[in-house]
């Protein structure tokens, strides 16, 4: 009899019987602690406000995505982590100084519209923390635009303003940017650290290197987009950067400054909204920093990392569908 | 020594060490022989014995119903008791004869060739199809007919596959620790059938025994290599396998022999052996008992039709902790069973008895997130994340464009897939609605 209990008790099921560890909500959570130097760098410098916006942020999104889920009568999936990181990248990506009102807005819109419109994660076409970033810099582009002093004092609250190195280096050149930071080698310096205006969690470049090398270390993300988008801002910096003509720019100011580091390698590589195939990744990377250089050069926003990113999130779909993997044994081109 | 390798695959736990060091050890003789008649690609057999007719060890009780076919023998001596319809691993009912044990373990007069190898090859090759040997690592393809490629199809390598990549499973290693020179007898049969002067023995690095028997075995024949193969899964699928040791792409939809290539298990080439030269037909084979759910893991020889009941008895039963899924075969192919009462057949290489601890339960799954693991695990090159997004809306015909029927389902895309998505599952449901 309690041989027969036992078989009924049998688990059948197809295979594969055996399943990796590997989760969704892991990927999700272990992104996010990966974004913990910069972040801390963040609070660090631009003092409690900082750490203020992206709590705010972080909140709103947990809350918009459970009262979504409520109202719509649909799973809740706030354990999975990622509407969190979510959040704690739209905070990272606003100026410390910015009204209560800008981070709240803008995460509805990342979080709303984006994401749980679209389908709810995995369906969205666009990085939600970059469209609710898009939204609130464009509809309130004065306090999104007005960056702080970074200074090492905590807990204070008022604020110096301070323009950002790129918008420095856009309205009034590489001498006065220089004569601001002592030299090269100082301007460098404070760069790689961080300790220049700018948004929470883009400016210390060791920071976001460390949470980086530790997400390729796990195998999180591939350096395919990283790799070319930050190559290609270099090389379109030293062609076209220099005021005395071709091959006079300066690459590694462009590489070090704005969003880039924060952008290549944590909100372009984002799984939902970049190709999946790695050749497409390396397309998908050259034309993130096409268009970021052309911004910043040409246009009229010191900084292009954002839209680049939002812009090539469109071209995902056909990337994907005309670069695809190399099928085993495909050599020749069939006809169909 | 760099090991050899394809693209792609996974890293599954191995649990190799459970049973790779117990030797095999022939299983008792099973009271009631549960015989299927299909137990390979191709046409079932039909049955030529009446009820109560007796039987000899060896004797043919069904003949095959074509050229992709090969008979089936009476795994023990005795009475018919029973032709009818009984479960098989795979899950199916399947048209079985049923031989009660007179215990005599009287054997069919067998035709022994001490100079088999002088044996033509059209000779050796009728004897393999007497012998009802098949593809023994769970494929079960009829191998006589592997053994006559068309004329247009030149064969210039015979590589005997001892990846055994499936976790837990360790039938082939053992085989090649305990008789390595049977399976190259085995391999040389095949050489000289197909008229080869090259053949390749690939095993995976995890069983260094294995690969050293085996070079032991081989050393002084320049004809012959033994490969070691990175250890990772599917490295035993046969374009992955040919991929790794000669560097060959076999064309999508396209089979081994298209680049001049015949891959067999190893098991199979043991049962060559055996038959060319003792006439023994496949009545019995390896089956590795494991898994943490059974008392003692073994490899035993195991009569065909042997319930796998009586296989889990002579381990000493289920631990307390265990069972919570029966498998027949490997964790990532094999077949997960609701009876014991299922026999042994030709291509039973494992029975797993997993306990609470290995199983991991088929949980809800979420949307795809995209990561893109599945793509870069897939030996096949293909976007399993597309076939399952298409697969899951119904939209069976848009799988065709990226290239569902090249999928032969090794289930790594599931394996890797974060969201748990039922990858594999969601393939096998597109194939079955659209034509190739």
């Amino acid at each position: 009899m309690e041989a027969i209990k036992k078989q009924h008790e049998l688990v059948v099921s197809v295979s594969p019987h055996l399943k990796s560890e590997e989760t969704t909500s892991r990927i999700m959570w272990t992104v996010s602690l990966s974004l913990l130097p910069a972040f801390i760098s963040g609070a660090y410098f631009f003092g409690p406000r900082a750490v203020i916006t992206t709590a705010i942020c972080i909140i709103t999104a947990l809350l918009s995505e459970r009262a979504f889920q409520k109202i719509t009568n649909r799973e809740d999936t706030i354990s999975d982590g990622s509407a969190f990181l979510t959040g704690l990248l739209l905070g990272m990506n606003l100026p410390a100084t910015v009204p209560f009102y800008i981070p709240i807005i803008g995460t509805v819109v990342a979080i709303v519209i984006t994401k749980q419109l679209f389908g709810g994660l995995g369906y969205n076409i666009f990085n939600p923390a970059l469209i609710g970033r898009a939204f609130v810099l464009i509809t309130w582009p004065r306090a999104m635009t007005t960056w702080m002093k970074p200074d090492a004092a905590f807990m204070r609250f008022d604020a110096i303003s301070a323009a950002t190195p790129l918008g420095i280096l856009k309205e009034e050149g590489l001498a006065k940017l220089l004569a601001l930071f002592g030299d090269k080698l100082n301007l460098y310096t404070e760069l790689l650290v961080g300790h220049r205006a700018g948004s929470i969690g883009e400016t210390s470049v060791i920071a976001l290197l460390l949470g980086a090398a530790f997400l390729v270390y796990k195998r999180y993300i591939s350096l395919h987009i990283p790799l070319s988008f930050i190559g290609t801002v270099a090389v379109i910096a030293w062609l076209f950067g220099g005021k005395e003509g071709l091959f006079t720019g300066d690459p590694l100011i462009h590489i070090m400054s704005g969003g880039l580091m924060l952008g290549a390698f944590f909100m372009a590589t984002d799984y939902v909204t970049c190709p999946s195939v790695k050749k497409g990744q390396i397309v998908f990377g050259i034309g993130c920093g096409l268009i970021t250089m052309l911004i910043r050069l040409k246009g009229g926003y010191p900084e292009g990392v954002m839209f680049a990113i939002l812009l090539m999130n469109c071209f995902t779909p056909l990337i994907d569908r005309n670069l695809r993997s190399k099928v085993f044994g495909f050599m020749k081109k069939e006809a169909k | 020594m760099s090991l050899l390798t394809f693209e792609g695959g996974i890293h599954p736990p191995g649990h190799k060490e459970l049973a790779e060091h117990s030797p095999i050890v022939d299983a008792k003789s099973p009271a009631r022989a549960v015989i299927p008649l299909s137990q390979h690609i191709g046409a079932p057999c039909e049955s030529i014995v009446e009820m109560g007719q007796e039987v000899k060890k060896g004797e043919v009780i069904g003949n095959p119903g074509g050229f992709v076919s090969a008979p089936v023998h009476a795994s023990v001596s005795g009475k018919v008791v029973a032709n009818g319809s009984f479960p098989v691993p795979n899950g199916r009912m399947v048209p079985c004869v049923v031989i009660e044990n007179d215990g005599k373990e009287e054997w069919t007069t067998l035709r022994d060739s001490p100079d088999y190898m002088d044996l033509s090859p059209e000779e050796l090759k009728e004897k393999i199809k007497d012998a009802g040997i098949v593809g023994l690592g769970g494929a079960a393809f009829p191998s006589h007919v592997k053994l006559s490629p068309p004329k247009e199809k030149p064969i210039d390598t015979v590589i005997i596959n001892g990846a055994e990549c499936e976790p837990y499973l360790t039938a082939d290693h053992r085989l090649m620790v305990e008789t390595p020179s049977d399976v190259v007898a085995g391999l040389r049969v095949i050489m000289k059938i197909l008229g080869v002067e090259k053949g390749f023995i690939g095993i995976e690095n995890n069983k260094p025994d294995a690969i050293e028997k085996m070079q032991q075995t081989v050393s002084g024949e320049n004809n012959i290599e033994v490969k070691a193969l990175q250890v990772k899964y599917p490295q035993g699928a046969e374009k992955m396998l040919i991929k790794s040791i000669l560097d060959r792409d076999v064309p999508a939809g396209g089979l081994p022999m298209d680049v001049g290539v015949v891959v067999h298990n190893v098991g199979t080439a043991f049962a060559i052996f055996e038959a060319c030269r003792y006439g023994k037909p496949i009545i019995e084979r390896v089956v590795t008992v494991t898994g943490l759910g059974i008392m003692e893991q073994k490899n035993l020889r195991a009569r065909i039709g042997t319930l796998i009941s009586r296989l889990i008895d002579e381990c000493g039963g289920f631990t307390n902790d265990g069972p919570v899924k029966v498998i027949v075969g490997g964790p990532m192919m094999g077949f997960a069973q609701y009876s014991m009462d299922v026999p042994v057949i030709k291509g039973t290489s494992g029975v797993l008895v997993m306990s609470a601890a290995e199983y991991t339960p088929s949980e809800k799954f979420g949307p795809c997130i995209r990561c893109g693991r599945c793509i870069d695990v897939c030996p096949m090159g293909l976007m399993p994340s597309m076939l399952s997004l298409y697969s899951e809306k119904g939209h069976y015909e848009e799988c065709k464009e990226y290239n569902l029927f090249d999928c032969f389902e090794c289930g790594s895309c599931t394996f890797v897939c974060p969201s748990k998505r039922p990858i594999v599952q969601l393939v096998r449901l597109a194939k079955s609605q659209v034509k190739p």
